[in-house]
């Protein structure tokens, strides 16, 4: 065990008990996984992505590239999680992944005997014979082989919320200077969300020693900030991208353990942040260190090293080598050395810090000038390091390698809006670029590592922040805690910045242990091949990562360099660096840089990677919330659906609606069922539920005005107390809706549209009323929802209105083909239009949607002894097509006013919406298509919609004359019939036709016929 | 996300609104029968990078039509009016 | 070229790969050229390669402003099918599909072709017999399709929603087993290669900022690396064809819109197919990688950003949760936006320009990446010939104007004004 006896920020009051690889291990609340595996001795996690090679445990933050795990099982298995971000709980079970049979013995990692074949785009150079589809075969194995953790093929058992909040002041990130820009940004009076990626507020200063005075000042600062009634802090919460607006995505997971989905608990949490302004204090990421086998378990990133020490009392060795470039990390030497551990510091400089030499010998450090590590040896744990240095090479023994190579500023939130980072010499590195109004940086982020600087600047932010949104309370000067004595002491912040001692770029292994060199120093390209990328070197030595997760070493880089792929894209997506579920987070500038040297160019001139949200992985349940299952797109139900439920209807789901599809009483499938309801509408009476068609009230002076621009035909002159059928164009003369309107009085019509079109038309009503025409005085308004609608159809269907409304007279005198009725039904008004669909005579009968139900059932009591009973779309679809009537399949976006055959619809009119363009020439080509019927000529066949028709004896082949849009079985006259878009210069009455339906084999004979089957003078519809 | 400050209903997510295109396109007078005026209206666009005029309708709100001025660079919102005061 | 091949690799492995050379050189512009192509992106370097090998014109540069295939070939997610339903797209995209078919040899660089297999799911009655209308048109045409019912549905990709829970319910679906994807990236750095060997010049960080004219005539263009002479000049800049359009003088029907795509973890196979929603913005494939890639609609606004909103990200989120239930627990690793240019009818142009020595290629709406090489192939006739190549002669400018238009969706001039 490497857990200390006392000590660090877990709660030793509460042991917990998880598995990981099958065995049992015990750990503390307060513990990450990767904290809970290093105090149980596991120094192997994981195995890498390309070549397999063991790998531990690096950082103890998000940007941890090799310790992924696989967390939970069945539905809620969760591959890829990095164990440095888990909070341990009880009962929790993790296995490593990406190996087998074991993580000791992974049969896969013979890839790396083959490495040499290896490299860097090495796929795009085979696979390609002996026969076209041979890629196929070799693919199957390199997809076996790639890929991480495996997921579940489970539904996810657990439940998802979406929030909204709305904030002055948001401030992402609760290090020393987050925390300060809160105080201030709240004392000020600005409503502040402060978010927090770890279960504990306090960022780095969660690393310091648990006795120093930052300890002090966190729980002082924690304190007052829970005593502010506007500022609240989400822990637990990444801020993951940054989009227009100021509007940030922030995911909250559930504290540590399983949230329970029964108790209505959400295990993750998106919530959408609108906030006037924001504070970004995203911190920093340490930056690793490259040189040869730098990924072997046992090597980590000094504040990773000192994270488990001082915030989860884990030694993580014993005998350490430190390896370094800049003071940061003598503070992690100087906390490990006082916990016990014997350690020794590579520093690559010559002339470390003076004081950091006095604290090193203070602690009995040996400090090693000039000294490069070059390569780490061990394979599943290191157990010794080679240093290059100028009296020549030398090999030590240690347990623990830890690393440091400066600071990178977590930018990336930044940089989401399209804000480009600007790169610092001095810290070698890239800060924030010039962000917009409203938008501030503090801490670390800014490339300024001094924890009493990030404080200042904090609360500078923070105030700045709330006085740009208009609170401007009195702020206390910056809660300070005596910063300068953390500076001083042994265990003195880590952040240093002086530019001179400040980080320096990585250092890159020399081929036989001669000293690495930066890539900077070493400008030629030639020069640069004898260290640089040199794999007969990787051959006898080890590789050196860049990227550890994607396995990118430095010859890969080289290579793509010596192969034209040099821009930082290129070089991205040629190696795959950085394109790991870490996001490159350790790896993208070493790499710039990298590229950089080989190019001979300045970092800022090769350029800089984009960086993309989230921020950190997201998972896609969250993103989604509860709209799930029946809450994702709502249907909507007519006021009589529950009627229709109750009474065997067959639902199906038409657009948004549900409607009766046919009625069990009719039929025990649809097949069944459709010709039964089509004998009884045509033989006595239907009702239908027609309340989805669109409603829309049109009113005002210029109401007939507006009608006769809209609708291709003329309302101007409808009488009123009658109705019209009318079809409207888009812009561009194409076929896009059609309803029937009635006139009310002089200024007043009643629209109606097509179920599916119903919302885009409203909205062009109102687009022609308000951009267009303002000076018509109309006024439209959708009333879809305060009516409910139902037809009754059928030679009985004036008897049954008679009988349902004994005041009103329904005569054919009173009540004609197209005329209209007003009236009211239990204070609600009534609206009876006389139109037909199916062309039997019909009546559509509008009432409130509250007492549409009532109405539904007067009407089925009223009609049952006259032989009506409901009827569903299926039959009404048949109807029509018996009719000729046009709807959707034949309304497909594409078909003019003449390829229906109702060009005499518009006459000579002229002024209406798409009457200019509808007149464009290839609109009256011969090869056009125009509506006719067919009629099935071969007994015992149907005809399919769908089928493409040709001429007999024509060759089966391209997109032949046209196609059949609408078919139906007609009762009325035993045969298969339907619509069809044909070729003008084909449509020929009498001709014969064949159909084909290729995907079942099948052609049909059949003939052109007028598409109206059915009663084609209207005496049915006008009796 | 867009937010759009509506000018009746305040600010809002542009997910509330529907699209309605470049404003700045001049629509012929309904009985207008130059074809190319149509032609122009219909199809061609200016399509800048950079500000740009354009239609919003506050579907779930008012249901006014807007103009918006946005730059298409950075989705940045200068100007909102309605439609009709912006035509006026 | 030095040949790319699985000895080469043993070789150049064994040497410790220090002999490879540049996939192609970094020429400095020369003043004149028979062709300048500009955009170095897909369709802009198939263009200058099939220039060469199909009509042997090698004095040839393609303009780049960034780097090769910056634009939306490394942005797509890389969808190649050719289920189109319309006179003018079918045989178009088919013929795209069996250049794909070849293409990793024609140009000795391993583009991963991966013929998986695609499948739409339907989830009405309705829907299936639409699809069953498409399918017949696609076998008419000699492309391959099936119409799968639900248990057919449930064996080839059970880990859908087969529930009764399921919002929208899997009827079936439409599959064309020779869809799949390919590496997108390796696609644009082919084609440069390849094209570079015919002696093609690929001139990276050189932005066009004018036109050059004699007359009436284009014979050149400016760059920010100076003035380059031009027999001809191709615009193959999708995205931004607007923007140089309007330099050169044309007034065309474009819209810019972002198109977001995204990505999650890898992790190991799990989608061996390509699987669309039928009626939802959501279609999603699993890359050799690893990671599931997926996309949705568009974000609805002209837009030159090259990023999405959340909106779209979670409307993505909600449709890919309905339709595979699986995975809600899988994380999105990035997410991104490619400008794409928008048409009145969806359909893309190739195409003679009004403007004499000007030819146009763009419009690609979200079709382009699996169109590159049928584009480049056409783009190069109508360059080489002057005329329209009979594959894509429906893909003219002037077919708003006289109304030919080709509207696979059928909704109309830029949907929303409808």
């Amino acid at each position: 065990m490497r857990r200390l006896h006392e000590g660090g920020r877990i709660d030793r009051s509460r042991p917990m008990e998880f598995i990981f690889d099958g065995k049992a291990l015990a750990g503390y609340r307060g513990d990450t996984l990767a904290s809970a595996l290093l105090a149980n001795g596991f120094g192997l996690v994981g195995r890498s992505f390309k070549y397999h090679r063991p790998r531990g445990i690096y950082s103890a933050g998000p940007e941890e590239p090799n310790a992924l795990v696989t967390v939970g099982a069945r539905g809620r298995r969760e591959p890829n999680l990095p164990a440095t971000t888990v909070e341990l709980a009880d009962g929790l079970v993790a296995e490593s992944q990406n190996r087998w049979p074991s993580l000791k013995f992974d049969i896969q990692s013979v890839n790396g005997l083959f490495a040499p074949f290896l490299s860097a785009g090495f796929y795009y150079k085979t696979f390609m014979g002996p026969t076209r589809r041979a890629w196929m075969v070799y693919e199957h194995f390199i997809r076996n082989a790639a890929g991480l953790g495996r997921a579940g093929e489970e539904p996810d058992p657990d439940r998802y919320e979406v929030r909204n909040l709305f904030a002055d002041v948001a401030v992402i990130g609760a290090g020393p200077a987050g925390l300060s820009a809160a105080l201030a940004a709240g004392e000020a009076g600005a409503k502040v969300v402060l978010v927090e990626q770890d279960f504990l507020a306090g960022g780095t200063l969660l690393s310091e020693p648990a006795d120093g005075e930052a300890r002090a000042w966190l729980s002082v600062t924690l304190a007052r900030l829970a005593h502010m009634p506007n500022v609240s802090m989400m822990t637990r919460t990444t801020a993951f991208g940054a989009y227009d607006s100021n509007v940030l995505g922030l995911v909250e997971r559930h504290g540590s353990g399983t949230a329970d989905p029964a108790k209505g608990e959400a295990r993750q949490m998106v919530a959408l942040l609108r906030a006037k302004t924001m504070v970004y204090a995203t911190g920093s990421i340490e930056r690793p260190l490259t040189f040869a086998n730098n990924d072997r378990p046992g090597i980590m990133l000094a504040s990773a090293a000192r994270t488990y020490l001082n915030r989860f009392a884990v030694l993580a060795g014993t005998r350490v080598m430190v390896a370094t470039d800049n003071d940061s990390a003598y503070s992690a030497a100087f906390d490990l050395a006082a916990a016990g551990a014997e350690v020794t510091i590579a520093d690559g400089r010559a002339e470390p810090t003076h004081e950091r030499l006095e604290q090193s010998r203070h602690w009995g450090i040996a400090v090693r000038r000039k000294s490069l590590i070059s390569n780490a040896l061990g394979r599943h744990a290191v157990r010794a390091v080679t240093l290059s240095e100028p009296g020549g090479t030398i090999t030590l023994k240690c347990d623990l390698v830890v690393v440091s190579g400066g600071w990178s500023p977590t930018v990336h939130l930044t940089c989401h809006l399209g804000v480009r980072p600007v790169y610092r010499e001095d810290i070698k590195d890239f800060v924030p670029g010039k962000l917009g109004a409203g938008q501030f940086v503090a801490g670390a982020v800014t490339g300024g590592f001094i924890t009493a600087g990030a404080i200042e600047e904090g609360h500078r932010a923070g105030a700045e922040a709330a006085a740009f949104c208009g609170a401007t309370k009195s702020v206390q000067p910056p809660f300070s805690l005596d910063l300068a004595e953390i500076n001083a002491g042994p265990n003195g912040s880590h952040f240093v910045t002086s530019p001179r001692s400040g980080p320096l770029p990585h250092f890159v292994g020399g081929k036989d242990g001669s000293p690495a060199r930066r890539p900077q120093d070493s400008l030629p390209t030639r020069s640069g091949e004898r260290w640089f990328g040199n794999r007969k070197a990787e051959l006898t030595k080890g590789k050196a990562f860049i990227d550890l997760q994607m396995d990118v070493t430095v010859s890969d880089v080289a290579l793509a360099h010596r192969e034209g792929y040099e821009s930082v894209e290129h070089l991205k997506r040629y190696t795959t660096l950085g394109m790991g579920a870490d996001q490159g987070k350790t790896s993208n500038v070493i790499a710039i840089s990298a590229m950089a040297g080989l190019r001979g160019m300045a970092v800022p001139d090769v350029g800089t990677t984009t960086f993309r949200p989230p921020y950190t992985p997201v998972a896609v349940g969250a993103l989604a919330g509860r709209s799930q299952r029946h809450l994702y797109k709502p249907f909507r139900r007519t006021p009589m659906h529950d009627w229709h439920v109750a009474n065997g209807a067959q639902m199906l789901e038409t657009g948004v609606w549900m409607r009766p599809s046919f009625y069990l009483a009719s039929g025990r499938d649809v097949d069944q069922a459709y010709p039964a309801e089509m004998r009884m509408v045509r033989e006595a009476a239907g009702l239908m539920d027609i309340s989805t068609l669109g409603k829309i009230d049109v009113q005002g002076p210029d109401a007939a005005e507006f009608l006769d621009r809209v609708y291709v035909n003329g309302f101007a002159k409808l009488p009123i107390g009658r109705a019209r059928y009318g079809i409207m164009l888009r812009d561009d003369g194409i076929v896009f809706d059609d309803g029937t309107t009635m006139r009310l009085s002089e200024r007043h019509f009643f629209m109606t549209t097509s179920t599916a079109k119903a919302a885009d038309v409203m909205s062009r009503l109102e687009f022609l009323l308000d951009t267009a025409w303002p000076g018509l005085r109309v006024s439209v308004t959708s009333v879809t929802d305060e009516w409910a609608a139902m037809s009754v159809a059928g030679p009985t269907s004036r008897e049954i209105l008679a009988a349902a409304f004994p005041d009103l007279n329904v005569s054919n005198e009173a009540l004609p083909h197209m005329g209209f009725l007003e009236g009211r039904y239990r204070d609600k008004p009534l609206r009876i239009i006389r139109l037909s669909f199916s062309g039997e005579r019909a009546y559509e009968i509008y009432t409130g949607a509250s007492v549409g139900k009532e109405m539904w059932c007067r009407l089925i009591e009223a009609g049952t002894p006259f032989g009506q009973k409901p009827y569903g779309v299926e039959a009404l679809g048949a109807l029509r097509v018996e009719k000729g009537h046009v709807a959707g399949p034949e309304i497909d976006g594409r078909t003019t006013l003449d390829d229906l055959g109702l060009s005499r619809m518009a006459g000579k009119r002229s002024g209406y919406v798409g009457d200019v363009l509808g007149r464009r020439e290839a609109l009256s080509d011969p090869a056009r298509p125009r509506l006719v019927g067919l009629r099935c000529l071969e007994p015992g066949k149907r005809l399919s919609g769908g089928a493409i028709l040709f001429r007999p004896g024509e060759r089966m082949h391209g997109h032949g004359l046209g196609r059949i849009t609408s078919v139906t079985y007609s009762p009325t006259l035993d045969a298969s019939v339907g619509l069809a878009l044909i070729a003008r210069n084909a449509a020929e009455e009498g001709a014969e036709i064949v159909a084909a339906y290729p995907m079942k084999g099948q052609t049909v004979r059949a003939r052109i016929v007028s598409p109206i089957f059915l009663d084609p003078k209207g005496e049915r519809l006008h009796g | 996300m867009l937010r759009i400050e509506c000018p009746y209903c305040g600010p809002r997510d542009h997910d509330e609104f529907r699209y309605g295109g470049d404003a700045s396109v001049i629509r012929p007078v309904h009985d207008d029968a130059d074809f190319e005026a149509w032609y122009r209206y219909v199809f061609v666009r200016e399509n800048p990078a950079g500000p740009h005029r354009e239609y919003w309708q506050h579907v779930i709100g008012c249901r006014q039509w807007l103009v918006v001025g946005r730059d298409t660079r950075n989705h940045e919102i200068a100007s909102v009016r309605s439609a009709r005061e912006a035509r006026a | 070229m030095p040949g790319y091949s699985v000895f080469s690799i043993l070789r150049n492995g064994l040497s410790g790969d220090r002999y490879w050379r540049r996939a192609w050189r970094a020429p400095n512009p020369k003043p004149a050229y028979d062709v300048v192509i500009v955009g170095g992106g897909g369709h802009g370097l198939a263009a200058a390669f099939y220039l060469a090998e199909n009509h042997g014109i090698r004095n040839v540069a393609v303009l780049e402003k960034g780097y090769v295939g910056g634009g939306n070939v490394g942005r797509n997610t890389t969808v190649i099918r050719s289920n189109y339903l319309l006179d003018g797209n079918t045989q178009f995209y088919e013929f795209s599909m069996k250049l794909w078919e070849g293409m990793s040899q024609a140009l000795n660089f391993n583009v991963m072709f991966s013929q998986r297999g695609m499948l739409i799911t339907a989830h009405s009655a309705d829907q299936l017999d639409s699809f069953g209308f498409r399918a017949n048109i696609m076998r008419l045409n000699g492309i391959d399709a099936d119409i799968l019912h639900r248990d057919e549905v449930r064996r080839l990709v059970p880990y859908l929603d087969f529930s009764d829970k399921a919002r929208a319910p899997i009827h079936g679906a439409i599959f064309q087993g020779r869809a799949g994807t390919a590496r997108h990236d390796a696609v644009a750095w082919g084609y440069a290669r390849a094209a570079d060997a015919h002696g093609v010049d690929i001139i990276q960080g050189c932005e066009v900022t004018g036109f050059v004219r004699d007359g009436e005539r284009i014979v050149g263009v400016d760059t920010k690396r100076g003035r380059i002479q031009a027999g001809k000049v191709g615009l193959a800049v999708a995205g931004h064809t607007s923007l140089l359009g309007r330099k050169a003088g044309l007034e065309l029907p474009i819209e810019s819109h972002v198109l977001q795509a995204f990505v999650t973890e890898p992790i190991k196979p799990l989608v061996h197919h390509i699987v669309a929603h039928g009626t939802e913005h959501f279609y999603v494939s699993q890359s050799d990688k690893g990671g599931l890639v997926f996309g949705g609609g568009l974000d609805g606004y002209n837009s030159y950003a090259q990023r999405g909103n959340l909106g779209m990200v979670r409307e993505v989120a909600e449709a890919a949760v309905a339709l595979m239930p699986c995975i809600s627990r899988l994380r999105i690793l990035r997410h991104w936006g490619g400008v794409m240019d928008m048409t009145p009818d969806g359909s893309p142009i190739i195409c003679p320009t009004p403007i004499d020595g000007l030819y146009l290629n763009g419009g690609w709406c979200y079709g382009g990446f699996k169109a590159t090489p049928a584009s480049g192939w056409c783009f190069a006739h109508t360059i080489a010939t002057g005329k329209a190549h009979p594959l894509s002669a429906g893909y003219s400018l002037d077919r708003f104007r006289t109304g030919r238009t080709i509207d696979e969706a059928g909704i109309g001039p830029f949907a929303w004004l409808q």
